[in-house]
């Protein structure tokens, strides 16, 4: 199964390429420490907003920070919150979408017009209103505020995950395979997880990598306007935080951590893009 | 019909409410709020403030204050901004059209480019065209919008000049040069950047809905048919096969309006455009909770209302289409 999986994801030359960036960008980030001589948190007023020369490869910051540093230590908090608001999205999506594909009845209705009440409200409305409420619980496990951002940005993304797996599920629970589970005396709890939910695993795993891609887009902008992860922790949005004001003197200010930003989330959409060509084989492009 | 948007009408109300309620319980679970100037106010006593607290009527419980809010909401009471001490309808009534002129000029900007080019790299699938069409949507997609408009400022204001004057080739914020009298050009001059701003990652997404849907129609049977009897490429083109591609479309503009509400949000926010997406941030950072509340309420209730505009011109568009 891995096998033919991969053999028609690399027939998708840009999926593989992006999925080389990716991890280039990763690996990258995580041992930002080690990689580079600079703090990037420490403001060093001697070398403020340098172009980019061979001391500093991207120029520095307004606080004379190097910039190649703060990107690739912002690296790891954007891409870590990419990845953890996808898996909680993912978890409550799939749980939401699950459980009303299985038991239909007013378990369907319910959730379902929980899910198109959560699609009525302008997302970024409601996902300011979120991390301003989460902002006021300060929870000292992750610093700058990263969890309260994921927690709101999982909350306001599972929907499409979950009108997917209920999609799924409505096909699937019809099968002979679910009524050979329930004469074996399996029970509904069981019946959903071992026997529908790898069904199902395909349109979630694309679902679930494109959507590492937006939340880090949803990250980069939440911490652009101000209500995001705060400062002085890097993040690739919040980099940019005060870009517009020195953007005339140090334009690579602007110009880079953006740059990562495109980078990263349309490799991840090209890595999705391709998961959905080999996994599923009606699918032409 | 009639009778089937009467009922989508009628259940869009609860779906108010309960909007409604959300984002007021949201509200009230945030701290700072009416009384949060005066905390740390040395003149107060305990008793100013608990009269005070009386006064407004924010003792009492909960779901009392909601339904006041909400019998005050329905007789057009929207309450008072409490940063510029202004009628919230007043403040909106400011901001709103601002916004819908800068979102419908880039809507109207954005089909006119997205459907033709849908078309024709659905037409041309796989040819070097659409390739490079798929290709620059794909990226389109991929842009963060706050800094593709950052991006835009740098080359449009700031790089590029006017050979002539030396001036900027296009205003870097603002919705007209202020002092100036009203001129047509002025205005659409301001419009340039923000216009871009939003229609090039809007037109990214709407080439490839278009390009989709298209593909899916002309690899249906009545198109071989068309092709068949005769008819011209052409006006099997536009009569039969655009026609039907275009449904989807329709669908698919209305569900996306909440995102024109995010990219009006970071259009306003660094073009310094007066409308409600930064009125939205300002009240934010403010704790202003009657704006806020009612700039969500008012977006909510758009698409909702866009989403029941969506089903019923579906309805009307798609004859195969049957509402009991």
């Amino acid at each position: 199964m891995v096998g033919v999986t991969w053999r028609r994801f690399s027939r998708h030359r840009m999926a593989v390429i992006s999925l080389g960036l990716v991890t280039l960008l990763a690996l990258l980030s995580a041992l930002a420490p080690w990689l580079s001589r600079y703090d990037p948190d420490k403001p060093q007023l001697s070398t403020q907003l340098q172009p980019p020369s061979g001391k500093h490869l991207l120029g520095t910051d307004d606080l004379g920070r190097d910039l190649l540093t703060r990107i690739l230590f912002g690296g790891r908090i954007s891409m870590s919150i990419g990845v953890l608001a996808m898996l909680l999205a993912v978890v409550i999506g799939t749980t939401v979408g699950a459980v009303a594909g299985y038991y239909g009845g007013w378990a369907d209705n319910l959730l379902m017009r929980l899910t198109d009440l959560m699609l009525s409200i302008p997302s970024l409305f409601l996902l300011i209103l979120m991390t301003l409420l989460l902002r006021t619980f300060p929870v000292p496990v992750l610093r700058g505020g990263v969890l309260a951002i994921v927690l709101a940005i999982a909350f306001l993304s599972w929907m499409t995950v979950a009108r997917l797996v209920r999609a799924a599920f409505l096909s699937l629970k019809e099968g002979v395979f679910v009524e050979a589970a329930r004469a074996l005396g399996a029970g509904n709890a069981r019946i959903i997880v071992r026997h529908v939910l790898p069904g199902a695993a395909s349109p979630i795993i694309v679902a679930a990598t494109l959507r590492v891609a937006s939340s880090i887009i949803t990250e980069s902008g939440l911490s652009y306007l101000g209500f995001g992860v705060q400062l002085p922790t890097p993040t690739w949005g919040n980099m940019l935080r005060n870009a517009q004001d020195q953007m005339i003197v140090a334009p690579w200010t602007a110009i880079f951590p953006g740059v990562f930003i495109f980078f990263a989330v349309i490799a991840i959409n090209y890595v999705g893009d391709g998961l959905r060509d080999a996994l599923d084989p009606r699918h032409v492009r | 019909m009639a009778a089937y948007t009467g009922r989508r009408l009628l259940q869009a109300i609860p779906l108010l409410v309960l909007i409604s309620l959300l984002v007021f319980v949201l509200l009230h679970l945030i701290p700072g709020g009416p009384m949060a100037a005066y905390g740390n106010n040395p003149n107060m006593t305990a008793a100013d403030f608990a009269r005070l607290e009386h006064d407004l009527g924010l003792d009492a419980p909960v779901h009392v204050q909601y339904l006041r809010w909400l019998g005050a909401l329905l007789r057009g009471d929207w309450g008072y901004s409490l940063a510029s001490k202004r009628p919230v309808l007043v403040e909106i009534g400011d901001r709103l059209p601002n916004t819908i002129y800068l979102l419908s000029i880039s809507l109207a900007v954005t089909l006119g480019i997205a459907i033709p080019i849908g078309i024709l790299s659905a037409v041309r699938q796989y040819s070097v065209l659409d390739h490079a069409v798929t290709t620059v949507a794909f990226a389109g997609q991929s842009v963060p919008i706050f800094w593709f408009g950052l991006m835009l400022i740098i080359v449009f204001h700031v790089v590029l000049r006017n050979p002539i004057s030396g001036a900027p080739l296009a205003p870097g914020g603002g919705m007209y040069t202020l002092g100036e009298p009203f001129s047509l050009l002025d205005r659409l001059h301001h419009l340039i950047l923000p216009v871009s701003m939003l229609a090039v990652v809007g037109t990214a997404t709407y080439t490839r809905y278009m390009r989709a849907s298209m593909l899916e129609v002309i690899g249906q049977d009545y198109i071989r048919t068309a092709h068949a009897k005769g008819m011209p490429a052409r006006r099997v083109l536009w009569h039969h096969a655009f026609r039907n591609a275009a449904i989807p479309v329709v669908t698919i503009l209305a569900l996306e309006v909440p995102v024109l509400f995010n990219g009006a949000v970071f259009t306003e926010t660094i073009f310094s455009w007066p409308g409600m997406g930064r009125l939205f941030i300002e009240s934010a950072f403010r704790y202003d909770y009657a704006l806020l509340m009612a700039i969500i309420l008012i977006g909510a209730t758009l698409t909702i209302v866009s989403n029941l505009l969506a089903d019923i011109a579906y309805a009307y568009l798609d004859p195969r289409i049957h509402y009991g």
